[in-house]
Order: structure tokens, then C-alpha cells, then sequence
């Protein structure tokens, strides 16, 4: 792994991380329009000056709990091979730059989406950041 | 890319440019052949080819270029003039180069043809030979249609006035010249200038002389812009690539909602300075863009200049002559657009000369002047384009369509009898049809026009044909402005907006009061509406989206006060849509979703409002689908259908009405059924011995379904008839049944039933057995010549499932 800095940010609980490269930018809660019949966890649309962008709910997509009411959402705008996506997060962390040598693989224990989505951590000083499998999380399961 | 493959570059797409001016010269010509400024242009295009090839070393390309301008040469000189034959060679000869350009481009080399027979022919006639044309090998006659010259915003024009002989063009007039010219320095200050130049002095010249005082600033400033302005037209234009302009498009969109949001800010503050500011924003920003959208605007005139030489020769070798008319050509088009419409243009041309205009023995013999003439007209109508493509040939038979149709199996006799000329000329843009006696190699193989007609909706577009018999045939295309922006109506629904194309849109309907509480029925649970007296399926928008419905904001349906209507047509079928409110109709700006949303079938696109919010646009097919007014599989018209069921096999499912007659239950192909009507018993009347009531001005003959099938036990006269309305051949038939049930749609297994008249079979629907009605049998009985009955037809065509 060449390139060890993270874009970080937090959903519930849990520090997740993604590599910078694949962010193109974060930006502040945006103004959301749904759609209607649309995968679960697609939130809805957003303006990203002039380009429309697909916003993807993480915490649902990680089977995580549903965002407290009222709590408003920041963009993580990632690049992917069909355009633009947005992640919506909780909080947005600072950039990390991290060590190979603190790199695992999840336990087996791990279990769920999360096996899927996350490809490992990086034991930080005080917490473990996850990172995030970008091409996956944007594959949305059929709807069901 | 290396600068040599640059060059290369420049060069190829110079010469297919000059080429195609080449090919509408040579057209010229042959009608003028004395116009020395037409035949000095073709001349220069062959000698620059010939010179720029010798420069890079195509020496085959410069071979075959040679003896073209040796030809050329002579005629310039009046040696010789020009014939069709010699035209014919030379737009060869121009096919040819075309050919070996497009090597250049693919492979970097030229092709390894010599073109040795046309080399020969074209010896030949500068020898002057007497020898017939000889056709020139099929190797030259390559349709390299080279597209490299479409991708330019504007050619960059060639000077016209240019001597003959100035193959290049004329070099720009040097500094030193002019002013010399004008006065301003002499011959000696300048030459001693020029000297210093010599020596090393690395200033221009102008600036050399300003410094020596020999000449006053000004005028060097003014005679610059002077040698600037004799640079001419060739370098007034330059190239874009489509993508930088795609790009610009996108940021002067963003600039509008900018804009937009700006100029709403104004009326909130009352600083008029900043209003004044923000008006001329606003100004600029339109005229931005309307520059910017005129920039991917091309004329029409760029597709139909190919045409001149696709009627020439397909005229030649038909043996025709076709006169073509070109009306409308600065007509502009966005440049998807004109891409798009190029092929089926160019295919519905074709079709008018071979199958349209007679050939010059037959028109002469109908008493028409020898030449056919070709009338293309583009025009602007209602934010779309018209193009009309118009022959004054023989008109299409729709008689021999309808004939053509049924030997080859595609409609039945009884579809032929009952469809109108208007409906048998659509039969033109079925799959698998021509009605070319003989497959030429032009046109014939019956794989055309449904392909035009296909190429055409698909960006939106419609096609149409209106034809005399004997008289002529036009066929009407119309398409849209651009893709990109397309006029919408904006409805909102539980809040949410939602853009719909009007494209789909028939019309709108508002029902108030008394309208709104009753206005719509149920059919069984389906909701309908009486619209001039069909009934039209009703489909709630908040309910195909699953949208929640907001308590507060909207009472029942019953108590509504206002009930908007969006009547949409998708693949033929009518249906409303019920939207909360109508907002406004705007043209919208499309842009595509996400792959993520790809499974979104409701929906078409996005587009971004004024105010800088998305609002989805509603794919009105596929609202249809999920509703279910349309089936699953996309049709295409009523006609198409038709065709359709008849090679369909056994797996179609079918819609049909289930009625109560008695105790029993009866079903009938909803094809079958034009109309449900009530009618009072009071209104019965007696004419011919058989009931009638008089429906829409004219007298409804009626069956007692009961009655013609062997049920008893049904209702008496009194209390209100229940009629199936059913209509042939422009006349209809009520058949009086006792109750409407219900609309299935499902798979008919048909058993062989007992034999009783009017009835197909039986089949079990909804759990009970249930009678099939044959509908054709049973109005036959009402006027048997009238409505006769072909029993084939509808054991093959209405009953799939038998």
C-alpha cells in the first residue's frame, strides 16, 4: 500500500477511514432530494454545482442505527467508476497518515455487511480506524 | 502525437473538407459547365491535395490526384467540357481520395490500391478517348464518409476570388509592402530595415522603422490591423473540440442557477447598486448563454450537403432524372441532433428516388415533366424542426400496401378490410415489409424504415407520411431543438416536484366541485374517468411513487375540491395522472442519474430548478408499466400490435372485460371493446326487428348477449343496460349484458366449451368457469354481410392462449 493517508469521519461510534485519493471532497449538509422507489439506503440527490449526485445513506448502508432525527448529515463526495457518489456521515475527522505495520485484517469474528464492506483496520493510538471498500459500498444490493 | 502526426492531422481534415465542397462543385459544374470560379475551386482542391501528398510522400495519392488535375487542366483551358461522363470520373476520382485518406487516418499509410482502372478512365477522357465509360472497379468506389469534418464549429473558408492558377493561397501581404503601398515609408527605408532584420536585428519590422521616426506610430498600429484583416477568412475560424464546448455548456448552466439565486437575493435587499449589478449579470449571463448553446448549433445544410451527390448517382443508375430542392438549410440543430438524424435523412432521399419518382419514360407517359423533382424543407415550428422530405412521384398505393401486407402474412384479411389509408401507410415502417417489386441494391431489403422511424424517436422525434396517388409523397419528420433542453411541465406531488417531458403530455384536466367528488369512477377498483366517452385509466402519482400520504395536507378523495389531471400518452395507450398541483411549464435542462439509480425505472433523468433544488423527471413508459396501463413489453403502435399478436405465441396473456350474464360469467378481449355504456331501458327502440337505442347520433344495434348464447334466466327489460359497445369497420354494436364485473389480465387456457354459438371455449378465471365470448361471431348476427365473420381470425389473433 503506497498511498497511507485517510480521509477520516465518524459514524455512530466508529472511526472509518478512506484513502484520499478517492475523495474528491467533503462538503457541508446538503439540500436532499429523494427518490422515490430508490434503494433504501439512497438517501436522495444532491446539487453538486451543476452535477447530480447520488447520496448513499452510510450508516444504513453499513446496517448501522438510523442517524438520530434532526442530526444533520456531512457529504463525503468519492470518486467511483460510475461517477460521483456521496457518503453520508455523522462527522468528519481530520486527514491521518498512518503506519503499514498497524494494518490487520477483520477477525472472522466479524460478521455481516461489515465483512463485505470493510477491508481492515489500522490500530490507532487511541482507536481503531476502519477502512472502508469504496467500489463495494457503492454497489447497492438488488432491492429486495 | 508527434508534430508530423499533427500536421498529417490538420491535413486530413482540411482535405475532407475540401472534398465534400469538391463534390458540390462538380454538381455545379455539370449543371453550369461554364463557371470559371466553380471550376477553379475543384481545381485547387485537387492540385493542394496533389501538392500536400508529394510533400509527405503519398505517392499513390499524388499519383491518382495528377492525372485528375491534368484532366482538370483541360477543361480550365476549355479543351475539353465537362459531361456527365467526366463528372462521374471525377466524383469517383474524389471517392477515391477519400478512400485513401481514411487509410491515412487508420493506419498512418496509403491504402495499397493503385486504382488503376480509374487512373486509366480518367486518361483516357484527357486524352479525349471516345471509348464509352468504362465502370470504374469497385476498389474506388469506397463510401468513406469520413466524419473527421463534422467535429469543426465552422469550416474555415476558402477564398473564393482566388485566381485559378493561385492554388494556395494568396500569401499575406508583408508589412513593409503596405506601407510602401500607402505611402507611409519608402521602398528604401524599408529595404534598409529590412537589412538590419538581416543583420540581426530580431525587432519587427514595424517597430524598426517606428524607431528610425520614418514611419508615425499610429500608422504602423493601423496598417497591422490592416495585414491582420487580409489574413481573410481562413483564420476568422478556428476548431473546438465537442467536449471543451459540452463542458462550457455545463458551467454557463451553473452560472444560470448562480444567476438565479443572486437576482433573488436582490429583492430581498434594497441596495441599488447591487441591483444594478445583478441586472447586468443578468443580462450577460443570458447572452452567455445563448452564445454558448449557438456554439453546438449547426445548420441542417452540414447533413444535406452529402445529398446532392446520393440523388446524382442513385438517379444515374435508376435512370431517372431528380431535380433536387434544398429549402431551409441555415435551419439549426444541436449537433447530437444532427448526427442522429443524418442516416435516416439520408435513407428516406434515397427511398424518394427509387421508389418515390417514376422513371423518365413513366412520367412522361402520365403526362408529368421529365424530371422528378425532390423538395427537402427544414423550418422551425414550435420550439421543434420540421424536415419535410417531398417527391412528386407516384404516391404510395395503399391499397397494394395492404395487399403486400397480407401476402407476406403481416396483417389478416380482416385487419386489411377494417384499417384506413392512413393506418395502412404506417404499415410502411413495419419490420420485414417493402414494397420494392424487385430488391435493388439501393433500397428494398425491407430493413429501412422501421429503422428511420426507430433512429428518429429515439431522440425524441416523430415521423410521418402523407401521400397523393399519382401525385407524390412527403414524409414529415419532427424533431427536437436539442437533447439537452427540453420543455416540461412541473407537477408536484406530496410535496416533491417532478418534471414530466411534454413530449408525452395530450392534455390537462381540472375537476372542481361536484367534478372532483364524482367525477371519477371505479371499474371494479380500477379508477376511471369519462373523457369524451372513453374511459381513460386514472393512476395516482403519490401511489406509483409509494409516497406516504400527507393527512393534513390532502382529504380523502371524496372530499377533494380540486382534482388535477396530467393526460399522458405512452406507446399509444391514454392514461391521467393525478398530480397534487400543476406548477408551470419550463424547458428544463436533462442530465442523466447515477448508475447507482439505474433500477429507477419511474424515472427518465434529473434536472436542476431555479432555485438550485433537483427535481426527477418522470419517465412517463415507465410509470405506465408499474401502473400497468401499458404491458411489460414496450409496443410500438396500435398497428405494429396487431402484427405483433399474430406471430406471437402461445405465452401472451390477454386483458379481458369479465361480464355476468344470468348466473354465468362471460369474457371478451378488452380489444374487443371500444366502450362501456349504461343506457335506460326507456331509450330501447325497434328498427329492422331488432333493439336499437340511438347512441352519438347514430343507431346502436343490439345483441342480448344472453340471448345469443344460449343463457336464460337473464334480466328483463326493465332497469338500465349494461352494453358492451363494440366496434367494426367504423360501425358499432352494443351487446347488453347484465352486469360489468371486472378487468383480469391473465393466460387463457381455452377448453373446446360445449358447442353453444358466440363462445370460443370456456376457460377458469378468478375460480369460476367462465365463457369466452366470440365477439365477431356474435355481431354477425346483428347484419351478417356487415360484420362478416372470419372464425380464423380470431381463434389465431384475439385468443392467443387457445
Amino acid at each position: 500500500m503506497t498511498d497511507n493517508e485517510y480521509c477520516t469521519f465518524r459514524l455512530d461510534e466508529l472511526t472509518f477511514g478512506i484513502e484520499v485519493h478517492q475523495v474528491q471532497e467533503v462538503i457541508r449538509p446538503q439540500v436532499l432530494t429523494p427518490v422515490p422507489r430508490a434503494n433504501g439506503v439512497v438517501e436522495g440527490l444532491i446539487n453538486l454545482r451543476g452535477q447530480i449526485v447520488t447520496a448513499i445513506d452510510l450508516r444504513r448502508r453499513l446496517e448501522l442505527q438510523d442517524r438520530p432525527e434532526g442530526r444533520e448529515a456531512m457529504n463525503v463526495v468519492v470518486r467511483t467508476a460510475e461517477g460521483e457518489v456521496s457518503f453520508l456521515v455523522d462527522e468528519i475527522g481530520d486527514v491521518v497518515q498512518v503506519d503499514d505495520a498497524s494494518f490487520e485484517t477483520p477477525p472472522d469474528t466479524v460478521q455481516g455487511v461489515a465483512r463485505e464492506l470493510i477491508t481492515g483496520a489500522y490500530k490507532l493510538e487511541d482507536r481503531l480506524l476502519l477502512i472502508l471498500d469504496v467500489p463495494r459500498t457503492v454497489q447497492l444490493p438488488a432491492p429486495a | 502525437m508527434s508534430e508530423i502526426d499533427e500536421i498529417v492531422g490538420e491535413f486530413l481534415v482540411e482535405s475532407y473538407e475540401n472534398l465534400d465542397r469538391y463534390d458540390e462543385d462538380l454538381l455545379a459544374l455539370e449543371r453550369d459547365p461554364t463557371d470559371a470560379d466553380v471550376l477553379g475551386s475543384i481545381f485547387r482542391t485537387i492540385h493542394t491535395i496533389k501538392g500536400t501528398c508529394g510533400f509527405f510522400g503519398f505517392s499513390r495519392l499524388e499519383s491518382v490526384s495528377h492525372v485528375a488535375e491534368n484532366l482538370l487542366g483541360k477543361l480550365r483551358d476549355g479543351e475539353l467540357v465537362v459531361t456527365g461522363e467526366i463528372a462521374s470520373a471525377l466524383l469517383t476520382t474524389g471517392d477515391a481520395l477519400r478512400g485513401m485518406l481514411a487509410d491515412i487516418e487508420a493506419t498512418g499509410e496509403e491504402g495499397a490500391s493503385e486504382h488503376a482502372d480509374l487512373v486509366a478512365e480518367l486518361e483516357r477522357l484527357h486524352a479525349g478517348g471516345a471509348a464509352t465509360f468504362a465502370a470504374v472497379g469497385d476498389d474506388t468506389a469506397v463510401d468513406a464518409a469520413a466524419d473527421g469534418g463534422d467535429t469543426e464549429v465552422a469550416a474555415a473558408g476558402v477564398d473564393e476570388d482566388a485566381a485559378p492558377d493561385a492554388a494556395e493561397e494568396p500569401p499575406t501581404p508583408r508589412l513593409g509592402d503596405l506601407l510602401i503601398e500607402q505611402g507611409l515609408a519608402t521602398a528604401e527605408d524599408v529595404a534598409l530595415a529590412l537589412h538590419a532584420q538581416e543583420l540581426g536585428d530580431k525587432r519587427p519590422l514595424g517597430e524598426i522603422l517606428m524607431e528610425q521616426a520614418k514611419v508615425p506610430v499610429e500608422e504602423v498600429d493601423q496598417t497591422l490591423a490592416t495585414q491582420a484583416s487580409a489574413r481573410g477568412l481562413a483564420e476568422s475560424s478556428i476548431r473546438v473540440d465537442v467536449g471543451l464546448l459540452d463542458e462550457l455548456m455545463n458551467l454557463v448552466g451553473e452560472l444560470v442557477l448562480a444567476r438565479n439565486q443572486i437576482v433573488q437575493l436582490v429583492t430581498e435587499e434594497q441596495d441599488s447598486s447591487f441591483a444594478n449589478a445583478s441586472q447586468r449579470l443578468n443580462l450577460i449571463t443570458t447572452e452567455l448563454q445563448e452564445g454558448v448553446m449557438k456554439t453546438r448549433m449547426q445548420p441542417i445544410g452540414n447533413v444535406w450537403n452529402k445529398l446532392p451527390r446520393v440523388v446524382r448517382d442513385l438517379a444515374l443508375s435508376c435512370g431517372k432524372q431528380v431535380d433536387l430542392v434544398m429549402e431551409g438549410q441555415d435551419t439549426e440543430l444541436d449537433k447530437t441532433i444532427i448526427e442522429a438524424i443524418k442516416d435516416p435523412l439520408t435513407h428516406l432521399v434515397r427511398n424518394a428516388v427509387d421508389h418515390g419518382i417514376e422513371s423518365v419514360e413513366r412520367r412522361v407517359a402520365v403526362g408529368k415533366s421529365r424530371t422528378g423533382r425532390l423538395v427537402l424543407r427544414a423550418y422551425h415550428e414550435g420550439g421543434q424542426v420540421n424536415i419535410e422530405i417531398a417527391d412528386d412521384g407516384a404516391g404510395i398505393d395503399a391499397t397494394k400496401l395492404k395487399a403486400k401486407a397480407l401476402e407476406k402474412g403481416l396483417i389478416t384479411a380482416q385487419q386489411a378490410g377494417s384499417m384506413r389509408e392512413r393506418e395502412a401507410l404506417q404499415l410502411i415502417f413495419g419490420a420485414g415489409f417493402s414494397t420494392a417489386a424487385q430488391v435493388t441494391n439501393v433500397s428494398g431489403r425491407g430493413v429501412g424504415m422501421d429503422v428511420v422511424r426507430t433512429n428518429i424517436e429515439r431522440i425524441g422525434g416523430t415521423v410521418d407520411v402523407h401521400t397523393e396517388l399519382g401525385g407524390g409523397t412527403t414524409f414529415k419528420v419532427k424533431i427536437p431543438l436539442t437533447l439537452a433542453i427540453i420543455p416540461a411541465l412541473v407537477v408536484t406531488s406530496q410535496g416533491d416536484r417532478f418534471a414530466i417531458p411534454q413530449l408525452n403530455l395530450l392534455e390537462l384536466l381540472r375537476l372542481e366541485g361536484e367534478q372532483a367528488r364524482s367525477g371519477i369512477e371505479l371499474l371494479h377498483g380500477a379508477p376511471v374517468y369519462r373523457l369524451r366517452g372513453r374511459l381513460l385509466p386514472i393512476v395516482r402519482l403519490d401511489d406509483q411513487l409509494g409516497q406516504p400520504r400527507l393527512v393534513t395536507a390532502e382529504p380523502a378523495d371524496g372530499d377533494r375540491e380540486v382534482i388535477n389531471i396530467v393526460v399522458l400518452q405512452a406507446d399509444g395507450h391514454q392514461f391521467g395522472l393525478v398530480v397534487d398541483d400543476i406548477t408551470d411549464t419550463q424547458e428544463i435542462v436533462v442530465k442523466p442519474l447515477g448508475g447507482h439509480l439505474k433500477d429507477a425505472t419511474l424515472f427518465a433523468g434529473a434536472t436542476i430548478m431555479g432555485d438550485g433544488r433537483i427535481a426527477l423527471i418522470l419517465d412517463v413508459l415507465g410509470i405506465a408499466q408499474r401502473a400497468r396501463v401499458v404491458s411489460e413489453a414496450r409496443e410500438r403502435s396500435a398497428a405494429i400490435t396487431e402484427l405483433d399478436d399474430v406471430v406471437a405465441t402461445g405465452t401472451a396473456t390477454q386483458t379481458l372485460l369479465l361480464v355476468g350474464v344470468g348466473e354465468r360469467r362471460a369474457a371478451v378481449a378488452l380489444s374487443e371493446v371500444s366502450r362501456l355504456e349504461t343506457f335506460d331501458a326507456s331509450t330501447l327502440e325497434w328498427a329492422g326487428g331488432r333493439e336499437v337505442v340511438q347512441y352519438r347520433d347514430e343507431i346502436l344495434p343490439l345483441v342480448r348477449l344472453g340471448a345469443a348464447i344460449g343463457v336464460h334466466g337473464t334480466n328483463a327489460s326493465e332497469g338500465p343496460l349494461e352494453v358492451v359497445v363494440h366496434q367494426v369497420a367504423g360501425r358499432a354494436v352494443g351487446i347488453v349484458v347484465d352486469a360489468i364485473l371486472d378487468i383480469v389480465e391473465q393466460h387463457l387456457d381455452l377448453d373446446d366449451g360445449d358447442g353453444r354459438p358466440g363462445l370460443l371455449g370456456s376457460a377458469v378465471i378468478q375460480e369460476r368457469v367462465t365463457d369466452v365470448l366470440d365477439v365477431a361471431a356474435i355481431v354477425a348476427t346483428v347484419d351478417p354481410g356487415r360484420f362478416a365473420h372470419d372464425p380464423n381470425r380470431f381463434a389465431s389473433d384475439a385468443y392467443l392462449g387457445a
